[in-house]
């Protein structure tokens, strides 16, 4: 019998739950407890089933055998609804599924009302922004209440979807994965909302992978691994051996051996992002990896859209190979030999109607057809090279997007573009979303190929950027503040600070990192 | 077990279908089976199915296309206009109907990709453009030979004979040209869709426009290119129908765009594909023509036709949305 965390009494009760899907055991008699007043972390990579698990406690998905027990009592919600009235709010990790992009935000904050008929059958704006202000007032919030929800920060859609959930004075709130989007003053933020919920009693069950979350919060830290828990750890916290109880397996640090190349592939000359923006200028060169880091929001990805053609630069000139580049379209620059495998996947990457080599072959058709004509056999066979490149889990080449977890759909988002040469490959976010051990054969292969191209990753993580990079760039309020080299010689303190900007020198979670 | 049986039934269900209908009319009218039959079904929906597989050129690209009626009764007042009226010959005919059709889809790609108008409300517009457009030149009169024209003067052009051959003439005395020119377009564009990277391109659009983008792939001239296909084999089939009917009658094509649309959707259900595709399509068209053919040889009233074709559209639907969805996760 466990007593529970620093709080005490436990909550919620979870004992010997199963789950499949056809003859696939995604959850294996899994045994879990959380007590008032703890923020339980559970740890998994992709795959290992915490989403059916939170699916299940949310009244998602029914469990095939084992019991539940919310207060003690039993806990067997049949819709969302259920789970909600019994006490238990999930924050699901897709922040655009919790809110409804056109109404406004108060509208959104009293979503829950509305759809249960609480609210009665007139609704006055002003009566609305009165029991908006209420709930608003649980996190001290003051969220611009008349503007629609599409128009406000992702991190503040999230908080509205956090303060819904606890307008229903939940006893146990689940959070997934809920700093995978957010920059790290947001997920600052966010980590003092979660410690003033846990203050108050409230129990946290907190589903991430993220390191930096887990050193920041975690009372205790549950592993799970193929549907089964492996570990259970309790203060003091021995985070490697956590990460080894969800890996199965002790991590090597890739990277170790840095290369610096010598031949410039491309440079940007005073290149301005915005009208407003300091103008900046770098060079890429051959085998060389780059790293982008900072924050969410500095133009990281503005600057990757203009490399590849899909935005206009405001000002300023790149060079390519010597020659000037000014790519009008994506297809532009992929025949230049620029390549870039965009942030998130699923919107920007991946057809899910396509199965695995269709995915990888998209880009290259005219290379892989004859008068028009794909050659089945090669686009196969080049598929079947890439997956076991990649170290990429599934059945094999014909299998469908959906059927692979995220960490190996974004292997086949990287081997897309690893499947053809390239002068400059363009890496937006690529360990998003991706469990340790992706990220590893990911940056490894990388590394590997790096040779005769130049390669430039945007990260706004900084330990993902020490793994892989060679060099790493800072960019702040989109422009180019620091330029290091990764290593040894690495000035992480400084790092840091270009990171957060003059402004704001302290950032724990920053600091954080550095170990 | 149970599983296979799921899968076969998604894959195979809708043939199984299609052959326990012929096995029923043929038991309850032997002459169901007879060549004479089955060549008037291919014939009847020879021009239904032309315009269906077009517009599933528009569904593959993730678009759709509500005008290829229109489209259709434009080309064959064009065509009959251009006969009767202007005493043009076959080939300048056709010519002129193809060109009106590939320009009516363009017109529909641009203002719908740099219109930015949502598909569905573009070709409502066109369809409705068009159906005024095609009445102005006769003044809302149907055109035939030895009409009056608008002026008083009596039109002094007639049909080509050999114009209308397309529609009434039969390849080794048989096939139908209408039956051909379906089998060869359906042939064309089940070859262009699966094997081509063009096909292959327009698949990847309809499934994730931004990663196509961003993969390389000019959308915009693909979807263009997908209406203006779409356009040209509704012109075809508008050139076909002037061609059978001999005359350019206004009220003529009226259901050819709801049968077209239900051919190419219940063609999602063939084999499973849960996708548009131009086999499906044709046996779906198929499919429409078997059925209405074995009930008006058992003699049921013509007025049942559309309730029949509804309901195999939506029994279609259900096999594509509900059975080939895996239910969770």
């Amino acid at each position: 019998m466990i007593d529970g965390g620093p709080g005490g009494r436990t909550v919620l009760e979870i004992a010997g739950l199963e789950r499949a899907f056809a003859s696939n055991r995604v959850l294996k008699s899994v045994d879990l407890e959380v007590a008032a007043g703890e923020v339980v972390v559970l740890m998994g990579a992709n795959g290992a089933g915490k989403s059916t698990l939170v699916k299940i406690v949310a009244g998602a998905l029914r469990p095939d055998a084992g019991e539940m027990r919310l207060e003690g009592r039993p806990f067997a919600p049949a819709r969302p609804v259920d789970a909600v009235e019994s006490g238990l709010c999930v924050v699901h990790q897709q922040i655009n599924d919790a809110v409804a992009a056109d109404l406004s935000v108060a509208q959104n904050l009293l979503l829950d009302r509305l759809c249960s008929g609480k609210a009665g059958a007139f609704h006055t704006p002003r009566r609305a922004r009165r029991e908006a202000d209420a709930i608003q007032a649980i996190l001290g919030l003051s969220l611009p209440l008349d503007r629609p929800a599409r128009d406000i920060p992702l991190a503040d859609r999230q908080l509205v979807a956090i303060c819904r959930a606890l307008a229903e004075e939940p006893k146990i709130l689940v959070l997934d994965e809920p700093t995978s989007s957010l920059s790290q003053r947001e997920a600052e933020r966010l980590f003092g909302i979660v410690e003033m919920l846990k203050a108050r009693g409230v129990a946290i069950l907190y589903i991430t992978h993220r390191m930096s979350d887990i050193r920041r919060l975690a009372d205790r830290i549950v592993t799970l691994r193929d549907g089964r828990i492996t570990g259970e750890f309790r203060p003091p916290l021995d985070y490697e051996a956590a990460v080894t109880a969800m890996l199965g397996e002790t991590i090597a640090r890739g990277g170790a051996e840095r290369r610096f190349g010598t031949e410039p592939v491309f440079a940007v000359r005073d290149l301005q992002l915005t009208h407003w923006s300091r103008p900046f200028s770098f060079a890429l060169k051959a085998g060389e990896v780059t790293a982008i880091t900072g924050l969410v929001g500095t133009g990281k990805s503005r600057l990757a859209e203009v490399i590849f053609g899909a935005r206009r630069p405001a000002a300023g000139e790149m060079q390519l190979t010597g020659a000037p580049y000014r790519p009008k379209t994506s297809r532009a620059a992929i025949e230049a030999g620029v390549f870039m495998a965009a942030k998130d996947r699923a919107t920007s990457s991946l057809v899910p109607a396509f199965d695995i080599a269709r995915n990888l072959s998209l880009p290259f058709l005219k290379r892989r057809s004859r008068a028009g004509f794909i050659d089945r056999a090669v686009e196969r066979r080049r598929a079947r090279r890439t997956i076991a490149d990649l170290s990429i889990v599934c059945r094999g080449e014909a299998d469908a997007m959906a059927t692979l977890s995220g960490g190996n759909q974004q292997k086949v988002v990287v081997g897309r573009w690893l499947s053809q040469a390239s002068k400059l490959l363009i890496l937006d976010e690529p360990f998003q979303g991706v469990d340790i051990r992706a990220r590893g054969d990911i940056a490894r292969r990388l590394r590997e190929t790096a040779a005769d191209r130049a390669t430039l990753v945007l990260v706004t993580e900084i330990d993902e950027a020490v793994e892989v990079a060679d060099r790493i760039l800072v960019m702040s309020d989109h422009t180019i503040v620091g330029d290091h080299r990764a290593g040894r010689e690495l000035d992480l303190a400084r790092l840091v600070a270009e990171v957060a900007g003059e402004a704001d020198h302290s950032s724990t979670r920053l600091e954080s990192t550095a170990g | 077990m149970t599983l296979a049986v799921r899968d076969l039934s998604i894959r195979y269900g809708f043939f199984v279908l299609l052959v326990a209908l012929a096995v029923f009319f043929y038991a309850a009218q032997p002459a169901f089976l007879s060549l004479r039959s089955l060549i008037f079904v291919f014939q009847s929906v020879s021009i239904t199915a032309i315009l269906a597989l077009g517009v599933t050129g528009t569904l593959v690209v993730g678009g759709f296309d509500l005008s290829i009626g229109s489209v259709a009764a434009s080309s064959m007042m064009a065509a009959s206009y251009a006969m009767v009226i202007w005493g043009w010959g076959t080939a300048e005919t056709v010519a002129l109907c193809i060109g009106f059709g590939l320009l009516a889809g363009l017109f529909n790609g641009v203002i719908i990709v740099y219109g930015r108008i949502p598909d569905l409300l573009a070709t409502l517009g066109t369809m409705f453009l068009l159906l005024g457009l095609q009445l102005v030149p006769t003044a809302g009169r149907s055109i035939a030979r030895g009409m009056t024209l608008p002026d008083g003067t009596t039109a002094t052009g007639s049909f080509d004979p050999s114009f209308l051959s397309l529609g009434r003439a039969r390849l080794f005395d048989v096939l139908p040209v209408s039956v051909v020119v379906m089998l060869a377009l359906g042939v064309a564009i089940f070859v262009f869709l699966e094997f081509t990277r063009w096909g292959r391109v327009m698949y990847a659009i309809g499934s994730n426009q931004q990663a196509s983008r961003l993969a390389g792939a000019p959308v915009e001239r693909y979807k263009i290119a997908a209406y203006m296909i779409s356009g040209g084999f509704a012109s075809v089939g508008g050139i076909l129908l002037a061609a059978r009917v001999g005359r350019g009658d206004v009220s003529s094509g009226n259901s050819l765009l709801l049968d077209a649309v239900a051919a190419a959707l219940i063609g999602f259900a063939v084999l499973g594909a849960a996708k548009p595709n131009a086999f499906g399509t044709l046996v779906g068209a198929l499919f429409v023509g078997m059925l209405l053919q074995g009930l008006t040889m058992m003699n049921a009233p013509y007025y049942t036709q559309d309730a029949v074709k509804g309901a195999v559209l939506v029994v279609a639907l259900l096999f594509t949305f509900s059975m080939t969805r895996p239910g969770e996760r």
